[in-house]
């Protein structure tokens, strides 16, 4: 027993408990069964089903790429129709930002892990969570509907007058299904934020949160004031196709550029909606594959927050061309390159955590290189196209496309990979196959340049995006990325290959593979149904690696539940006992 | 399992570690559900003031339409509704079973009362003719004093605030009935009263939200 005095009021009694490597009960083996699955309230469980709905989707939208850069091809048509051929790179975009990237990393990674690393044992509203869970799947079904009747080919933003002055049907579907949408990812930032505030394990301050936490922290922060700015947009955009309100709709009364402001005030922080999560990932996973502490975890951890708050004030770069007023252009410009200061604060920074690291390149860590490389790139070219006079030469080209795709693909894709393969032990208890796992990262980063790389060229020398047709010179960079989007497939097939046949296998996987120093590796893998069986106590910062792992391994022995003052202070000494 | 054997008073659910801390997460998240619906609303009334500084006649003129009077008697309804609600809550911290009950009565009676001037005031509109977007088809004599040719369109916005913010009073009386019930039952006491708190939070702000549509729709001169 080892007694861990907090302060001169409280003393928590503590007591070292390492996770069992075999554990007899986890949360698979309670609550069994179809029906428990569908109603559960757990949040691991919550979790893998949105995993495995994000799953669904990304191939979906992925097979659709692969068709649309199948039909690029030649530059007339290949097989498709010109109109499915805008309906779908439409529903690409929709489902790819809808679907798969607003809840891929908070709703599926962040559901499992982020009371985990909280020492909780579930979230603040399990009810709601689950509740979250079929709101986005009825917004699916609503989203089907609009196929079935026909599709859409808005594009992903829903511009007037394309969303207001065609098939009126489909569009009142589809944006009714993203209206629903929102709401899970309203009631999934609102269960993160109070879970963050109120449902710490004792000791867990705010200057011991894993970079993780601060950046899920970050993401509420994002969705919960700007999606419903995206509820209301589109529910307007609805009743303009139902009753003609004349909001946005030019053709009776209303302003188009004004749909514009509202659309980008919810969609430009949702890119940082889509990648703060990301960065959380990048932290965790670095740290532990270089076995070294953080370097610069508040810069870290606070220009989180200081993308969260500048991201709310730059979406009118999405407008330059639209007729908005100079000086508004040049200030949105300005604030856009100020934006990219935290995040390159963030980069840096991982650098210099590798720096003199004992650095292990298993699979994780490769796509966290591979983030660094194709994320900075991404980040770059955003800078680029934030520079008025550069902006009205690439706008709405091919340049804007491989920018978008280096920073979604590469940078919150790559994490979320990275993440996957990083928590994937402890989410099944199974370990994926080290040698495929590279070999398909591998191909990922070949891929992904070689679909992305000739867009930036195509785009600077004026093939404009989402044409069906193009000029006979752009067909060796068309052809190109055609060919890297099937690499990109066959990787990604690769994954789900070994994913699969991991989870079949009878190995298990250790509790603390990576011997990380995570309060979620404390656990058992895969983690019992109340994640703990005991109540964690935290002492040492999350990434201490220069510290023994017993000193990460310590838990409440006692009654005292270690609620209320034991939360805020910070715990000071340790004294050995033996008892 | 030692932390599962603590003893649990029945309404803390089980993955809180006490009665506190589950009623300051259960007003966090309220309060957090609040911001989403302030800015919610918050993009309608930017719609609003974009609208109205493009044509600030066709406001004055429109508003003129609107009923003064029965507006001011919903704003005081709703006003006392607010009151009432502070005193349900009230009641129930003192452990008041019957202050709670008739007072979640007297708010849910207030907020009938508020939906039904609503709903005449909708009726009466909509009979002249007044109605948004396409639906738009007045009477001559309405037409005589209301000319300005975007006219439905500060229609459409105030159907569209009024509506959603009726919406809201409806979400409201359902949350009221049920709390209702469960005082009925004996479910609250002094120890757990938090859905009176949280609902009552609710409640609030859709009285607020009636405080400001009420001057920006009705009272331009
Ligand atoms: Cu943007």
């Amino acid at each position: 027993m080892e007694a861990v005095k907090t302060s001169e009021k409280t003393t928590l009694q503590v007591k070292r408990f390492k996770p069992s490597e075999n554990p007899t009960t986890n949360f698979f083996t309670e609550e069994r069964g179809l029906k428990a699955w569908l109603t559960t309230v757990d949040h691991k469980k919550i979790g893998l089903m949105y995993l495995g709905a994000v799953a669904f989707f990304f191939a979906l939208a992925g097979f659709l790429a692969i068709a649309l850069r199948t039909e690029l091809w030649t530059p007339a048509k290949t097989f498709i129709e010109a109109d499915t051929y805008n309906k779908l790179f439409t529903l690409h975009g929709a489902m790819m930002v809808f679907f798969v990237l607003v809840p891929s990393i908070p709703a599926a990674l962040g559901n499992f892990i982020l009371p985990m690393q909280l020492g909780a044992k579930d979230v603040a509203f399990p009810r709601l969570n689950l509740a979250s869970f079929y709101i986005y799947l009825i917004g699916a079904v609503f989203t089907f509907i609009a196929l079935f009747m026909g599709g859409f080919d808005t594009g992903w933003t829903f511009y007037t007058p394309y969303s207001s002055d065609g098939d009126s049907a489909t569009v009142i579907w589809v944006t009714l299904g993203v209206f629903i949408l929102g709401f899970s990812s309203i009631l999934t930032s609102t269960n993160f934020m109070t879970t963050i505030h109120k449902l710490r394990a004792p000791g867990i301050t705010w200057d011991k949160l894993p970079l993780n936490i601060w950046a899920l922290y970050a993401t509420s922060i994002i969705q919960i004031l700007a999606t419903p700015v995206l509820a209301i947009t589109i529910l307007l955009l609805s009743l303009e196709n139902i009753m003609d309100i004349g909001i946005f709709d030019p053709a009776k009364g209303g302003d188009p550029v004004l749909y514009q402001h509202f659309f980008w005030f919810y969609s430009h922080p949702a890119v940082y909606i889509m990648i703060v999560p990301g960065f959380g990932i990048i932290s965790e996973v670095i740290t532990t594959f270089s076995k070294k502490t953080i370097f610069g975890y508040w810069a870290i951890a606070l220009s989180s927050l200081a993308i969260a708050f500048i991201g709310f004030l730059v979406w009118g770069h999405h407008m330059f061309t639209s007729g908005q007023s100079p000086v508004a252009t040049t200030i949105f410009s300005f604030l856009t390159f100020l934006v990219g200061i935290p995040t390159g604060i963030k980069i840096f920074n991982w650098v210099a955590t590798l720096y003199k690291g004992s650095i292990d390149m298993k699979t994780p860590m490769l796509y966290v290189f591979i983030f660094l490389f194709l994320f900075s790139i991404g980040g770059f070219t955003g800078i680029m196209l934030g520079a008025l006079s550069v902006n009205i030469h690439l706008h709405d080209t091919y340049y804007v496309v491989a920018h978008f795709h280096y920073v979604m693909m590469g940078g919150t894709l790559m994490a979320l990979l990275a993440g996957l393969h990083y928590w994937w032990p402890k989410m099944t208890g199974k370990m994926y196959n080290e040698t495929l796992g590279k070999v398909a990262a591998t191909l990922i980063f070949i891929g992904f340049n070689m679909t992305f790389l000739p867009q930036f060229v195509m785009g600077a020398q004026g093939m404009p995006r989402r044409y069906y047709n193009y000029i006979d010179q752009f067909t060796p960079f068309h052809q190109t990325s055609t060919v890297g989007s099937y690499v990109l497939g066959v990787a990604f097939l690769i994954i789900l290959y070994y994913l699969v046949k991991s989870l079949m296998s009878d190995e298990k996987a250790p509790a603390n593979p990576w011997e990380s120093r995570g309060l979620e590796w404390q656990s058992t893998s895969p983690p019992d149904l109340h994640n703990f069986d005991h109540t964690p106590v935290v002492i040492n910062k999350p990434y201490d690696y220069h510290r023994p792992m017993e000193e990460f391994q310590l838990g409440l022995a006692v009654e005292h539940n270690g609620h209320g003052e034991a939360h805020d202070v910070d715990v000071k000494e340790t004294e050995q006992e033996n008892s | 399992m030692a932390n599962h054997s603590a003893t649990h008073p029945a309404h803390v659910q089980h993955h809180f570690v006490d009665s506190d801390q589950q009623f300051e997460s259960a007003k966090m998240g309220m309060w957090v559900f609040l911001v989403n619906e302030i800015l919610f609303f918050g993009g309608l009334f930017t719609a609003y003031i974009v609208f109205r500084a493009w044509y600030p006649d066709l406001f004055t003129q429109a508003a003129q339409e609107l009923n003064k009077l029965w507006g001011g008697v919903n704003t005081i309804v709703l006003i006392g509704s607010s009151l009432t609600v502070a005193m349900a809550i009230r009641s129930a911290q003192k452990n008041q079973k019957r202050g709670l009950e008739l007072n979640l009565l007297f708010t849910i009676i207030l907020a009938c009362v508020f939906l039904v001037i609503k709903y005449f005031e909708y009726e009466h509109k909509l009979h002249l003719g007044i109605a948004p977007g396409s639906f738009w088809n007045p009477t001559p004599e309405i037409l005589a004093e209301l000319s300005h040719p975007k006219a439905n369109i500060f229609f459409s916005i105030y159907y569209v605030m009024t509506g959603i913010h009726g919406l809201h009073v409806l979400v409201g009386i359902g949350l009221m009935i049920w709390l209702y019930i469960r005082a009925r039952k004996g479910h609250f006491s002094s120890e757990y009263y938090t859905p009176v708190e949280i609902t009552g939070l609710y409640w609030h702000l859709v009285d607020l939200i009636w405080i400001f549509l009420f001057p920006l729709l009705y009272l331009i001169e």
